[in-house]
């Protein structure tokens, strides 16, 4: 049996604005992974010694690596901002038998991300 | 009848989408921003931020903040390309090749931080 599938052409998804965004949203997992190749070889370098650490630091302050790191963050704070506002679409959560109501759910997401987000910062540059 | 595989990867793929969301951000700032700027002062020594890191606590953290994202783009990357591009023949290639470089990604994590 073969499965009917429709074509489509190649470019459907500019279309529509709602289309546009929902490639941007999936396109910003590439800039995070993407960020995390960096961020391990970050490590790796920390692992190799004070002068293989610093040398990756010269090469991250150069204007062209900066500005994939402030892009990156764009995407990153995109994706949290739609993720973080979706949960309440994939996760019913009950309390005393009613249904939490989802702008609970977004708001908890937030001030969890909020806080995480301050605690990490001041373990890292506050102590 | 055989088990879909499916559940197994959206449950990474839902794990990695948090975890990025609750994380990814500020550790940009940090490592992206901060750490090549210099402003966190002291902060970003070699001595204090190889100690930071070799705790057990972080090893487990910095695995966890790679690995889970990578298995989330993955998922993105081959739904992306099946519908976007009209890949749907190749579905099963993609798959193993999106979810194959995740976990040969999240294998070469687990070595880096355990050698931290």
């Amino acid at each position: 049996m073969k499965a009917l599938v429709r074509p489509m052409p190649i470019l459907w998804w500019l279309r529509s604005r709602a289309y546009v965004l929902f490639m941007v949203r999936e396109l910003t997992s590439v800039l995070i992974a993407a960020y995390l190749v960096v961020f391990l070889i970050f490590l790796q370098r920390i692992a190799g010694g004070p002068s293989s650490y610093e040398r990756y630091l010269h090469w991250l302050a150069q204007p062209a690596v900066l500005a994939f790191h402030l892009v990156a963050l764009a995407a990153a704070l995109y994706h949290s901002v739609t993720w973080l506002q979706l949960t309440p679409m994939t996760v019913v959560i009950r309390l005393r038998d009613r249904r939490v109501p989802a702008a609970t759910i977004v708001a908890a997401n937030f001030a969890v991300w909020g806080a995480l987000s301050v605690l990490i910062l001041w373990l890292i540059v506050g102590t | 009848m055989r088990r879909s595989a499916e559940p197994f990867w959206w449950l990474l793929f839902a794990a990695g989408g948090t975890v990025a969301a609750f994380l990814v951000p500020v550790s940009i700032a940090l490592t992206g921003l901060a750490a090549p700027l210099g402003w966190g002062g002291t902060a970003f020594q070699h001595a204090r931020i190889a100690a930071l890191v070799s705790h057990p606590i972080a090893r487990l953290y910095l695995f966890v903040l790679i690995a889970l994202p990578w298995f989330h783009a993955a998922h993105r990357i081959r739904f992306t390309l099946a519908e976007g591009l009209q890949l749907h023949q190749a579905g099963r290639l993609l798959a193993v090749i999106c979810y194959g470089t995740a976990s040969v990604g999240a294998a070469l994590a687990l070595l880096v931080v355990v050698r931290l």
